[in-house]
């Protein structure tokens, strides 16, 4: 095959591959976090401590219960979820009157405070968990070798962010929490309990953090510090989408996973900052995102 | 976002040792050691509290000879500035006389000036970069564990030999990363192989299919990882996964600690060849240390970084003995220089020596990592391959461009 841009072709098709498998996570998680920005009003800075607790809560449910990869999958999103239902009633409630700053402190301490806990508990290094049996093995694409697992992910994602995008936009209880955006007071008025909702919204969006860490634990490290690295590029992936906008956060994290498998290709070392660059440029062009409403 | 978190908590890291206890016993000398290393991130399990147990370690088994020893602890969450801050924060206010541990070859050089400026001990066990003892070598520095030249020698030169001739270097984008390679490729090339590409990873990359898939097209036997922790367990972790050792591949891990392989688990780690100084479970003596200080540590094991600060500690108190308290506190340089002049001798690392230019010599192991169906228990990981001599491990002294050696 030819060169494009002096890359060899093979190389330069998997590169877009891989962007893509990992724009997949950054879609995952990048939507949970416009979920719950666009109806709490929150940036929820706990999310990539919540993504780490849903790799971990997979690790504890196949070594302490002997629960393997496909009951983690269904049940550490329930179990997680329920602990961001929690921590909502308990803490987050009180600062919906308040300014976005204070959502933000205060899910960036608990971030840390969790993280630090599950290092105490579990060391730096990391735990290991193996790809389930059945998704093990890779196709020979020609052009490159693809791990079946990985295959699955972008799969899996793809399924939970169109399942989301259709929940919110095209059913009755997507409407109401679209309602609840816009005038939550006139939404009560119609007998619709909206703190209930806007506490199961977030359950929900943590939801979707644990999910991305049970896809995340065969194949990155499963260690404390697992979502730290992740949540500062999905912030600016919901940033560049556009606060709150479903749709923008899924196609900019497909996007910028793809920019950002290229930069591995042309200038690997600016591949940590490609993102950022995008971001300011973005914020100056476009204030409120590629698909936010100003 | 321009909140730092460790910024936020580089004061609550340091505040609780800016106030330790000063009170000691007139007339006695107390000799006060400060832990200084990564309590928090990514090389907590390399160094951490486990090092600080080992320094303990080293204080009850040294015993007591009519001076006093206290150890304070800090965290520089792997940056150069706090690290020299709360150096230069513990010689000129608190007192401390010799600085130990310091992962990360970029807080460690940072560090090795500050002491050097405050003529103090810096005994530096876990930070790689050979130039503690090149070209930035020093009075008051022994660098003493391991470090990149080393690390080359054993695992690249075994590699080379066993003909993995051609490589593509994965690099840690930062100081240590770049000293590994560097060393490394020296040795490929003596050796008549070839460096056909790399490629350099910032720190903390979650991802590595993108680097390694590169790797793969280049048709390098070898592959080799100059980066360290968690960024080279994922490396290995997704070369597994994308079937790169399948394919003939060899992956060349050129710093890997025990703990690394606890995390990857031995069915993903098996095969890969590395170097350590130290192991639990060499002979009677490491054993014997391990069992004593075991009951110290939740559940881990200590690895040559953490064993390398136990002997370090315990020569650095011999010499303060033989010398007198009150004279190690004064001239950092001279205890070092004393500290030179003494044979070495520990459970860790057994008999050895320190080298004029700051380099403590001892043996390198080059280990292979179990198989899942050879381990017999928990920790039991590696198996020996080879072991090269102290005089023969490290660097020759006259090419590390070191000004304290005269040639």
């Amino acid at each position: 095959m030819e060169d494009i841009f002096g890359i060899p072709a093979p190389l330069l098709f998997g590169q877009l591959l891989l962007g893509l498998i990992n724009g997949a996570f950054y879609a995952m998680m990048s939507l949970g976090l416009a979920v719950i920005f666009g109806l709490l009003n929150i940036i929820n800075f706990t999310h990539g401590a919540q993504f780490m607790m849903g790799a971990f809560a997979a690790w504890m449910l196949l070594e302490w219960a002997g629960l393997n990869y496909w009951w983690a999958l269904l049940l550490v999103p329930i179990i997680v979820g329920f602990t961001g239902v929690v921590l909502e009633r308990l803490m987050i409630s009180r600062l919906y009157k308040l300014d976005h700053l204070y959502g933000l402190l205060l899910t960036f301490g608990l971030g840390l405070i969790i993280e630090g806990v599950f290092r105490n508990q579990f060391g730096s290094s990391g735990l290991p968990y193996r790809i389930p049996p059945e998704l093990q093995g890779a196709w020979d694409l020609g052009f490159m070798f693809l791990p079946i697992y990985r295959g699955w992910v972008v799969i899996a994602a793809l399924i939970l962010c169109l399942a989301t995008w259709l929940l919110i936009e095209k059913t009755r209880l997507g409407a109401y929490l679209r309602a609840a955006t816009e005038n939550a007071p006139l939404v009560q008025a119609f007998g619709v309990n909206v703190p209930r909702m806007v506490t199961l919204t977030y359950g929900f969006g943590v939801a979707l953090a644990a999910i991305g860490g049970v896809l995340a634990a065969p194949i990155y490290s499963v260690n404390p510090q697992m979502g730290t690295n992740l949540i500062i590029v999905v912030f600016a992936v919901v940033v560049i989408g556009g606060m709150g906008s479903i749709l923008g956060s899924i196609i900019t994290g497909f996007g910028l996973g793809i920019v950002e498998g290229l930069t591995k290709v042309f200038y690997p070392e600016a591949s940590a900052t490609v993102i950022f660059v995008i971001m300011a440029i973005v914020l100056l062009a476009r204030p409120a995102g590629l698909f936010g409403r100003a | 976002m321009s909140l730092d978190r460790r910024t936020l908590l580089t004061g609550a890291a340091v505040a609780p040792f800016a106030f330790a206890r000063a009170g000691h016993a007139q007339g006695t000398p107390t000799l006060k050691i400060g832990v200084l290393n990564d309590q928090s991130g990514v090389y907590r399990d390399i160094s951490g509290p486990t090092s600080v147990a080992c320094v303990r370690q080293a204080i009850q088994d040294f015993g007591s000879r009519g001076f006093n020893v206290e150890v304070v602890v800090g965290d520089h969450q792997n940056k150069p500035d706090v690290g020299s801050n709360i150096a230069r924060q513990w010689m000129d206010r608190d007192g401390v006389d010799v600085i130990v541990d310091v992962p990360n070859s970029a807080v460690g050089l940072a560090v090795a000036g500050v002491v050097r400026e405050k003529n103090k001990v810096y005994l530096n066990s876990t930070s790689a970069t050979a130039d503690l003892t090149g070209a930035q070598c020093s009075p008051n520095t022994v660098h003493w564990t391991y470090d990149t030249y080393m690390l080359a020698k054993s695992t690249g030169g075994a590699m080379v030999k066993a003909g993995g001739d051609t490589w593509f270097f994965l690099t840690a984008d930062y100081a240590f990363g770049h000293a590994l390679e560097r060393d490394t490729t020296n040795f490929v090339k003596s050796a008549g192989g070839r460096v056909v590409g790399g490629v350099r990873h910032p720190l903390s990359n979650t991802d590595y299919s993108s680097f390694l898939v590169q790797a793969q097209s280049s048709r390098a036997k070898v592959i080799g990882l100059a980066n360290a922790g968690t960024d080279t367990v994922n490396t290995v972790k997704q070369a597994a996964e994308f079937g790169i050792t399948r394919r003939g591949t060899k992956i060349a891990v050129l710093l890997m600690f025990l703990n690394d392989v606890h995390a990857l688990g031995l069915q993903a780690a098996q095969g890969l060849v590395l170097t350590e100084t130290f192991y639990w479970d060499l002979n009677d003596r490491t054993r014997a240390f391990t069992n004593r200080v075991k009951p110290h540590l939740a559940g881990s094991m200590p690895a040559m970084s953490h064993a390398g600060c136990y002997s370090a500690v315990l020569h650095y108190l011999k010499t303060a003995a033989d010398m007198g308290a009150a004279q190690a506190k004064q001239d950092g340089a001279a205890t070092v220089a004393r500290m030179k002049a003494m044979p070495t001798d520990d459970d860790c690392f057994g008999a050895g020596r320190i080298r004029e230019d700051g380099r403590k010599l001892h043996p390198a192991h080059l280990f292979e990592v179990k198989a899942p169906g050879e381990s017999k228990g928990a920790w039991d990981y590696y198996k020996l391959l080879q072991t090269t001599p102290a005089e023969e491990a490290f660097r020759p002294v006259n090419e590390g461009s070191c000004p304290l050696v005269r040639s």
